[in-house]
């Protein structure tokens, strides 16, 4: 990948010139105008922190409630309301953005292209979601609150619910535009502006884990916004997809719901798989292992999780064909999924590896995913879920996919791009710091809610019998000194943009991604004006 | 230094935290009662240990790498990257695997759902936030009640010192008998709700207008507690399920007494109550029934719960207000407690309502409300 021949001393001196081309805007128009993939990406990132943060005020509210038995702080009503927002902000507005704001970084330089194919679409998909989250945020100020469904939004607890309820309805729609057009956008780009040379199978696996992600988004989002449609017209259009009184049936919604939610499973997670999969090779100083195995195994991941979706419904009432369908699939994931594993593994063996922050947080995905993998994998089997199913078993189980998976992916991105995004080198001993006490503050919350589960704890409940006490306990002091801890990460990137040392050209001596063997650090404003040519 | 130095004071924190609560650390299934609960216990130490094996293996590889083949101690980083050979190896290894788990896993599916020729069979109805109970076959058929939180409002909001059973105690638990298979239909009369007993291995959703089925046999006497398992609404952490097995013996003395009460109250009906004993009776059905969503001092929640206080229905004509007691109000969380309580709490809650927090709109019979309750 590094062998690029022609055009490089012309194209960075070239991007020189435009350095502080911001086309012609400056201040806060600069950002509103902008159709730069850079600046896009960094809007996104921006907005993700801001989610992250909101949402996890969320979790320390609920944390806090569950700190010992008895109803203390909030009453029942606003508890379901924190439980619903923290899923619906974490997810849609913290991860997914996180993600998208790593492609529009990133893909451009990956592949040798001036910009993403669509500049202007670019700015509206991200303009969406200020939006999207106003009218999600603005449900906790109408009459009877934010929804108190879960994220899930099951009918017909759905219908029930206050005009906040229509807000969230709406709110969820626009997500769905905008991940919908940046989808569009990612997949035009990979197809259509790789450099001459940089055939899809040379592509850095990041950006073949968002090609693969961007089509399951097209597949899915419309079949969510189906969904918040069929719920708005069942409360105020007289429609009963979900009500029995009328012809309809609650379970529908939910296999319409899981149609969507089980590939959005993999939304979050294959983007984190690609981050993975340059970081480990850098630190490793060794090529990834099974490039192409890898590629196979993430498109056999994507089309299984169409056929999966069931299995979050084992209690609902299937017939016994059904229960072993969806069961027999799920376990199937396993094998690509292991396979993804091992490539990873043998990545690292026999190279020579070095543990700064962003390897720290890849080794953490690694360890942490697996053991989130490997409950799931508990949880796919039918009898076993039906102890399990809606206890805490099951929060601790997503949460190590979506926080020691997702989460610690997009801290080992930002901190590993963090330098040639912005020519500063962030404080290595404060990463590590940060590293460390996230790795043992997640486990305090997380690991515990297992036993939690199997004992017999529920989920979404903001009261419990005595015998839970103990780990709920343990749970809550590891929330709020898992939130301390990030402050250390915002104390560490304030720092960093205000008087970071600068960063060498190619901090990491293993990286091999056209961004870093063939851009300057920091990235000027237009890169690949001319695009390189692969051998 | 400061790494384990923060690792003792972690320790000595979890310590004094499992110290300060009385009860056993519960880290493990509740102990099983039924032949499936016992299956998915085996069943989860089987998979459990095959997953431990697999992730030390991973992992001890893993972290042997990150030990012997570190920059630092002058590992050269070799170059290879690709051997078909145990690219295809694990593949099909995890593969083989996952059929040796399915296997025993299939057998337990086919038990669970096999619900056929039971002995006796319940209907469990999931209501915010309660259950009500009809038994509808065997032995004890007819016996019909409501079951709903029995721990006080106190121990929940105000801090009082709390029960041992707290939030797992009812005032009506559901009765069977020990070694006898017992089919629960699952229904619900507005969201979805979940009947779920850890100890018999049972989960299973009720679905508003469709009625499920599952089923399980109690090998041992006691008392054993669930809780409802899918959120349904403010008080979903509230109603739970508590099921008391007894011996066949005691099972008949059981339906004898049930069916003698159920007789007395019929010929209740057409008593005329005194206006005070109604309101007072009226006040104990209105804390069990009504206090969670129109509160103690009638002010309800707006506007989700309606206020009663100054209530139009309540303050208007009796033929109202006992038609939305009776009836509910579809799309909301008032039920139709008619197909729940007797009509003689009907009639005292009505009356109640009407007389308290400044109503006062006089007293309505139990005789008026059957005569309404069509």
């Amino acid at each position: 990948m590094s062998a690029v021949i022609g055009t490089h001393h012309g194209t960075s001196g070239h991007g020189h010139d435009h350095h502080d081309h911001h086309g012609g805007y400056s201040g806060i128009m600069r950002w509103i105008t902008t159709t730069n993939h850079k600046d896009i990406g960094t809007l996104y990132l921006w907005f993700a922190g801001t989610m992250f943060f909101a949402g996890g005020m969320m979790a320390l509210v609920i944390r806090a409630e569950l700190f010992e038995p008895g109803l203390q702080l909030v009453n029942p009503d606003f508890f379901n309301q924190m439980t619903t927002m923290h899923g619906l902000v974490m997810i849609f507005g913290a991860i997914m953005p996180a993600f998208v704001g790593f492609a529009n970084w990133q893909i451009p330089m990956m592949i040798g292209a001036p910009d993403m194919a669509f500049a202007r679409l670019n700015n509206w998909s991200f303009w969406l979601l200020p939006f999207a989250a106003t009218l999600l945020m603005l449900s906790f100020f109408m009459p009877g609150g934010a929804p108190g469904t879960g994220w899930t939004l099951y009918a017909p607890l759905t219908v029930q619910q206050g005009i906040g309820m229509d807000f969230t309805i709406f709110a969820v729609h626009i997500l769905g535009m905008s991940s919908i057009l940046g989808s569009i956008n990612i997949i035009t780009t990979i197809l259509n502006m790789r450099a001459p040379g940089m055939t899809l199978m040379k592509m850095p696996m990041f950006c073949w884990t968002w090609l693969i992600t961007a089509y399951l988004l097209v597949a899915v989002m419309p079949v969510l916004a189906g969904a918040v449609t069929m719920t708005l017209t069942d409360r105020h259009f007289g429609t009963t997809f979900f009500n029995a009184a009328g012809g309809g049936d609650p379970v529908l919604y939910q296999h319409i719901f899981w149609f969507f939610g089980h590939p959005e499973v993999y939304v979050i997670a294959v983007p984190a798989f690609g981050v993975i999969s340059q970081v480990i090779p850098a630190f490793s100083r060794k090529p990834l292992f099974g490039y192409a195995s890898m590629v196979y195994a993430t498109a056999a991941i994507a089309i299984l999780s169409f056929i999966v979706w069931a299995h979050h419904m084992y209690t609902v009432g299937m017939p016994v064909t059904g229960q072993l369908f969806f069961m027999y699939a799920t376990t199937l994931i396993a094998v690509p999924t292991g396979v993804k594993v091992f490539n990873w593994v043998a990545t690292m063996w026999k190279g020579s590896l070095s543990f700064e922050t962003p390897m720290l947080f890849a080794i953490g995905f690694l360890f942490l995913f697996t053991l989130g993998g490997f409950t799931g994998l508990v949880l796919s089997l039918v009898p076993i879920d039906i102890q399990l199913q809606d206890t805490y078993y099951v929060v601790a189980h997503f949460h190590y996919v979506m926080v020691a998976g997702a989460m610690f992916s997009a801290f080992a991105g930002i901190y590993f791009w963090l330098p040639k995004w912005t020519g500063k080198m962030y404080n290595e001993t404060l990463g590590q710091w940060h590293f460390w006490l996230t790795l043992i503050f997640f486990n305090m919350i997380f690991f515990v809610q297992h036993f939690l589960g199997m004992a017999g704890m529920p989920r979404r409940i903001p009261d419990y019998p005595l015998m839970f006490e103990t780990w709920n306990k343990i749970s809550s002091l590891g929330a709020f000194g898992f939130a301390l801890s990030q402050l250390l990460f915002l104390y560490n990137l304030f720092t960093t943009l205000k008087s970071g040392a600068t960063a060498p050209q190619k901090p990491w001596e293993g990286a091999d991604s056209l961004d870093w063997t063939d851009l300057p650090t920091p990235a000027p404003y237009h890169t690949w004006e001319t695009q390189p040519v692969l051998k | 230094m400061k790494v384990s130095k923060l690792f003792y004071a972690l320790a000595g924190l979890a310590g004094a935290l499992a110290a300060s609560s009385a009860h056993a650390l519960a880290w493990y299934f509740q102990e099983a009662a039924s032949p499936i609960a016992q299956d998915i216990d085996h069943l989860h130490q089987y998979v459990m240990w095959l997953i431990i094996v697999i992730f030390v293996g991973v992992f001890g590889f893993m972290f042997y790498a990150c030990f012997a083949h570190r920059k630092s101690r002058g590992h050269p980083a070799e170059q290879f990257h690709e051997n078909t050979t145990v690219e295809i190896l694990w593949t099909i290894i995890p593969a083989l695997i996952l059929i040796v788990i399915a296997w025993p896993v299939t057998k337990v599916v086919i038990a669970q759902k096999d619900t056929s020729s039971p002995d006796l069979t319940i209907k469990a109805t999931g209501y915010q936030w309660k259950w009500g109970y009809d038994y509808l076959k065997g032995e004890g058929e007819g016996i019909s009640f409501v079951s709903m939180l029995a721990t006080p409002r106190e121990q929940i909001d105000a801090g009082a010192p709390k029960d041992e059973k707290y939030l797992l105690e009812v005032d009506h638990e559901l009765v069977v008998p020990v070694d006898k298979k017992v089919r629960i239909l699952t229904t619900a009369a507005d969201v979805i709700h979940a009947w779920w007993v850890p100890a018999f291995g049972v989960k299973q959703d009720a679905i508003p207008g469709f009625i499920r089925d599952t089923w399980f046999r109690a090998d041992k006497l006691g008392t054993f507690r669930g809780q409802c398992a899918e959120l349904c609404g403010k008080e979903h952490g509230f109603m739970p399920i508590v099921v008391r097995v007894v011996s066949q013996e005691d099972y008949s003395k059981w339906v004898a007494q049930q069916q003698q009460a159920a007789k007395a109250q019929a010929e209740d009906i057409n008593k005329k109550w005194d206006p005070k004993d109604l309101v007072a009776q009226g006040e104990k059905v209105y804390s069990a029934n009504c206090v969670a969503c129109h509160q103690a001092n009638g002010r309800g929640n707006p506007p989700a719960f309606p206020p009663l206080a100054g209530s139009k229905v309540v303050n208007g004509p009796k033929e109202g207000h006992m038609d939305i007691v009776l009836n509910g109000k579809p799309g909301t969380a008032m039920q139709p407690f008619g197909k729940q309580l007797s009509d003689t709490d009907i009639a005292a809650v009505i009356s109640y309502e009407r007389n308290s927090w400044g109503n006062k709109s006089g007293i309505v019979q139990p005789a008026e409300v059957r005569a309404r309750h069509k």
